[in-house]
């Protein structure tokens, strides 16, 4: 085999290319937080519309999409590669197993978490990214998409909101976990910098999924429903 | 004065042989002292089943002082049973209150093959230090003590990682069945002092090779293995693998693929 291919098939370069895509998974993250946040412009969607389409089509972004869309895949078919490897090294299980102290419950249960978000994401994707490549959608003033108008629309209806709410919570718990073993995975693990990485991560899984909670709620309220 | 004695319900796991498909089996034992080890009560238990003709339970155990590492058993859903940083020898019954229902099990692991009732093969274990965990050194007279000059923070560190007993403690605990913190604190104690520098990149490329074929799972930071340790190992050990083994698989000339050790 060769040593690039043997490296990315070991059990740790596995765990690290969950890693790698997790953290940049998490940054996408952030812009996507800053973009949403237009959302709440009081514009109409001015703002947002005019962002999505220049997401949508500038050159540099697409690239970045691409590469995006590749990142999302990466972890995903790594983490089921992992779960089977990892359950096929316990062929016959406890009777009575307990729980170790200072095991998190996040920790011991990023799959289902995953699943959770797997399964938002796909929904979510068929309903705003979907919309916004193929679907009918009308143009707003200036002539751009009026995916503010799709969202909005959806934002509407409170189960739609309770959704997003619960799958929040589920990427909160997932990055709860996920952020700092990433670091520890790396194998950036040190008396003078662990600490801060928790405190970032703990941070991070709070406030991140928090603000994309937010602005379904806020619309929803604004909504008037 | 009679001294205090207990009684307790042992529900054990109990297999023939590997091909056996096994099952657990109630004992119920009285007369237990609260100061016995929990071995020492398996050895009660095993008199009294050698004196009505039943087999008595196997189990691994040596030193019975908490520094071999023999003794395994997975006792109400912990390795080593309840408490942090013993193993089974020195784990004793006063942890139990009386009429406990003891739940007692082999480690459960693909590479930790049940040999029969409680003792698993650990062998998986010692072809992985036969991978790399060691260092060269020549034969001839015995060089002098304290030659190689080498810090207290790094000794002791070093200790720490050394201190593990290779109990299997850390796969049992695992959800993966992982071997990281094992072969971590293998890695450490030789990568952090200068007599493990010769062999320092192909140590870890090649002990990590050895895990990864023998069948363990992969590392998910839960940090059961520290918890379960009966020689409180830390996470940093594993970063430090982790750090190790991409460091050397970046770095090193091993292009090609590794010859593992075989059963």
């Amino acid at each position: 085999m060769n040593w690039f291919t043997r490296v990315l098939t070991s059990s740790i370069g596995r765990k690290v290319l969950m890693a790698l895509t997790g953290l940049f998974l998490s940054l996408f993250l952030v812009v996507h937080l800053i973009g949403n946040l237009q959302l709440l412009a009081g514009d109409e969607g001015a703002a947002f519309n005019a962002y999505a389409a220049f997401m949508t089509t500038t050159p540099i972004v697409k690239v970045a999409s691409y590469l995006l869309y590749a990142t999302f895949l990466l972890h995903i078919v790594q983490s089921i590669l992992l779960t089977m490897h990892n359950r096929s090294a316990r062929p016959v299980g406890y009777r009575s197993a307990g729980s170790s102290q200072g095991v998190s419950s996040t920790s011991r249960n990023m799959g289902i978490l995953g699943t959770i978000i797997l399964v938002f994401l796909i929904i979510h994707l068929r309903n705003f990214w979907y919309e916004m490549h193929w679907g009918e959608i009308t143009t707003d003033a200036a002539g751009n998409k009026d995916l503010y108008k799709v969202v909005s629309e959806a934002f509407a209806q409170w189960w739609y909101v309770a959704l997003y709410i619960v799958s929040m919570v589920g990427v909160g718990f997932h990055l709860w976990h996920g952020f700092a073993s990433s670091f520890q995975t790396l194998g950036l693990n040190h008396a003078k910098y662990t600490p801060f990485i928790k405190s970032l991560g703990y941070g991070f899984a709070i406030l991140i999924p928090l603000g994309f909670a937010l602005i379904p709620i806020i619309m929803f309220v604004q909504s008037g429903n | 004065m009679a001294e205090e004695t207990r009684k307790y319900t042992l529900e054990i796991w109990r297999q023939k042989n590997a091909n056996d498909k096994g099952g657990f089996k109630t004992y119920p034992i009285d007369d237990v002292s609260p100061d016995m080890s929990f071995l020492e009560m398996i050895d009660l238990l095993n008199d009294r089943l050698a004196r009505t003709g039943e087999e008595p339970v196997t189990f691994d155990h040596d030193c019975r002082e908490g520094i071999c590492g023999a003794c395994s058993m997975y006792i109400n859903g912990h390795p080593h049973g309840p408490h942090q940083g013993v193993t089974t020898c020195q784990l004793h019954m006063r942890s139990f209150p009386n009429n406990a229902k003891i739940v007692v099990e082999p480690w459960r692991a693909q590479a930790f093959p049940v040999v029969k009732d409680l003792m698993v093969d650990r062998a998986a274990f010692d072809r992985i230090i036969q991978a790399g965990g060691y260092v060269s050194v020549n034969t001839g007279s015995a060089r002098d003590a304290n030659e190689t000059p080498i810090s207290k923070e790094i000794a002791d560190e070093a200790f720490n990682a050394a201190a593990c007993i290779g109990c299997g403690a850390c796969v049992a605990a695992c959800k993966n069945a992982s071997a990281m913190l094992f072969v971590a604190a293998k890695v450490s104690q030789l990568a952090i002092l200068p007599q493990g520098q010769a062999e320092r990149k192909a140590r870890a490329e090649k002990m990590v090779a050895q895990m990864d074929a023998e069948g363990f799972g992969a590392c998910t930071n839960t940090g059961a293995c520290s918890a379960e340790c009966p020689k409180e190992i830390g996470q940093e050990h594993i970063a430090r693998l982790n750090r190790e083994f991409l460091g050397a698989s970046l770095s090193s000339k091993n292009v090609g693929d590794f010859k593992l050790i075989k059963q």
